[in-house]
């Protein structure tokens, strides 16, 4: 990592050794015929490495959450903190395994990554289709397009109470507003990423003589996928926002029933597991994504997961 | 359309074309016939006789907004010639090109081309999400092997680049990929629009000597659009100069191959053209 010309192994460069003279100052430069530095007026560069702290990045960057929690845990432990307004980090620990040894955490989120899975699974096949009806045909974009624009402008979740009205209490309204939430994100990007294949790429096509199915194989659906995956991503994220919402009315299942549960016994250390199991759902699922953009997009050089 | 194939076709056409037409081309009025579509020939084994002409355009007009680019065009490419076409930019060079691909067909006029033709352009236009092998093959009809696509690329000497992503090709070698990607489709009409333009000048050396070789083993017809004078001497049989939607002037470059730029012959040619496209040559200036 020496910055100096001569050859690595050389044991006489012709510039003092930068490395050498930053770790001694004192014995590395005169002890042969090589000018001293400051002599000649050169100023050495110093490597980069050679000034880092020795402290690793991990290290640092875990240090802050570890002393938050450590805050946290005084601050319960002195009384500062009571137990119904926040529980202490070790009693979250402990009822965390608790939950888990039960098997009542486990079922919770069964039934809550079902409710997602399904809301999802109809959203995408809604959203991709009206998204492929609009961007591949004209006549599909003037009659799908403005109702579909109009219909997004309306929150999903307002319509909680119409969709209990309408489907019941059961899964039906909740799978109805995850699809609901999933469904717009997905039709934008979707749409936006057919609409924005390079007009070029489309006509070497043609020049090459694609057929229009061509097309659309070959060149529309791969240049609209960037797109469709970030709309995918969107979709994620909104999914589990909509399960929160939906599994917080009238639920007698899956992790917001706990929660709710919970509330109504003041048991804030059961919430904040609660919680936390969201946020991990919520990584897994950005690193199902992640995976998929790997495998589907790779070939984009600005693509730089490992 | 298949009327046109066998439509008798003057021998002395050749001739005629060497003469340059006029801008107005009144004298041929009466022969335009005007059609509203893109007329094509089946390719040469189809037909009994060689055909005589590997692209004929009579009459051709292309407006934008109601101003003519191209106004009642000519043109003729025999086959196996290789025809450069210059001028400045915005004169329609890149427009005819285009017609002559089949890409615009909002035009007037009459015009032939083979069935069998294939386009290079500027950009390398390979699609990114295709690996290269891909790429080439794309569009073929039926299932090629990817042995094909090897041969084409080996052609161009990118047969080590067959299995990668286009985006990780040089300008050079993409350049390459999209002209493996023409010729695999064994054209009688090879369509360059300015395929050297975007390279660097000692990969566009390179890249022009490789079309000059590509067009003497294969025999195919090619009509070079470019800017560049210099190439178009160096590689064409003739050199057509684009004004005012007609072609202008056409020089018929009898230069041995391989050509030599440092050739006096060269430079008198390369200066008349240059004279022709209103850029004075530096012996004039001085």
């Amino acid at each position: 990592m020496s910055i100096s010309h001569a050859p690595p192994d050389s044991q006489e460069p012709d510039i003092s050794d930068i490395s050498q003279q930053v770790n001694s100052p004192g014995n590395a430069v005169g002890s042969d015929a090589t000018p001293d530095a400051t002599a000649t007026g050169l100023e050495p560069i110093v490597p980069a490495s050679s000034r880092r702290t020795r402290v690793p990045r991990w290290l640092r960057r875990t240090t802050g959450p570890v002393l938050l929690l450590i805050l946290w845990q005084l601050l319960s432990a002195t009384g500062v903190l009571t137990p119904d307004v926040l529980a202490s980090p070790g009693r979250i620990a402990q009822v965390a395994g608790d939950l888990i040894a039960d098997g009542s955490l486990a079922s919770a989120m069964t039934t809550s990554l079902q409710r997602v899975a399904g809301g999802l699974l109809l959203g995408t096949v809604i959203g991709t289709g009206l998204a492929l009806v609009s961007g591949l045909f004209r006549v599909g974009e003037d009659i799908v397009d403005a109702p579909v624009q109009m219909l997004r402008t309306v929150p999903f979740v307002g319509l909680i109470p119409l969709f209990i009205i309408w489907f019941g209490i059961g899964e039906a309204p909740k799978i109805a507003i995850i699809t609901l939430g999933v469904t717009f994100p997905l039709y934008l990007n979707v749409y936006a990423g057919i609409r924005g294949v390079d007009s070029q790429l489309i006509e070497a096509g043609e020049s090459l003589g694609l057929s229009r199915w061509g097309l659309v194989r070959h060149v529309i659906l791969p240049g609209a996928l960037p797109g469709a995956m970030t709309g995918l991503r969107y979709s994620l994220g909104i999914a589990w926002l909509a399960l929160v919402f939906a599994e917080q009315v009238n639920a007698d299942s899956g992790i917001g029933f706990l929660m709710v549960q919970a509330r109504d016994f003041l048991r804030t250390d059961v919430i904040v597991v609660c919680l936390i199991v969201y946020a991990f759902l919520g990584l897994l699922a950005d690193f199902i994504v992640r995976t998929l953009e790997r495998l589907l997009l790779q070939w984009r050089p600005t693509f730089t997961g490992r | 359309m298949a009327t046109h194939l066998h439509r008798p076709v003057s021998p002395t056409a050749p001739e005629a074309a060497q003469t340059s037409s006029g801008p107005t081309g009144a004298d041929r009025a009466t022969e335009v016939t005007v059609t509203k579509e893109v007329t094509e020939t089946t390719d040469a084994s189809a037909a009994a006789p060689r055909p005589a002409h590997a692209v004929r355009v009579e009459g051709l007009t292309r407006s934008f907004d109601g101003r003519p680019v191209i106004d009642d065009l000519r043109l003729d490419v025999r086959p196996g010639e290789f025809v450069a076409l210059l001028g400045r930019s915005g004169c329609g060079k890149s427009t005819l090109l285009r017609i002559l691909a089949g890409l615009d067909r909002d035009i007037e006029g009459t015009v032939l081309v083979p069935r069998r033709k294939a386009v290079a352009f500027q950009a390398p236009r390979l699609m990114p999400w295709k690996k290269v092998w891909r790429n080439v093959l794309l569009g073929l009809p039926g299932k090629p092997a990817r042995a094909v696509a090897d041969q084409a690329l080996e052609e161009v000497g990118l047969g080590h680049r067959s299995d990668a992503w286009p985006k990780t090709l040089s300008g050079g070698e993409a350049q390459r990929a999209s002209l493996a990607r023409a010729l695999v489709r064994e054209p009688d009409l090879l369509l360059l629009d300015e395929p050297f333009g975007a390279l660097d000048a000692l990969t566009r050396i390179k890249a022009q000597r490789l079309v000059g070789e590509l067009w003497q083993r294969r025999g195919c017809a090619v009509l070079l659009v470019t800017h560049d004078v210099e190439e178009a001497v160096l590689l064409a049989d003739r050199v057509l100069v684009m004004d005012e939607g007609v072609i202008a002037h056409e020089q018929e470059i009898d230069l041995d191959r391989p050509r030599d730029i440092a050739d006096p012959r060269f430079a008198e040619i390369r200066g008349q053209l240059l004279e022709r496209l209103g850029v004075a040559t530096a012996a004039e200036a001085a």
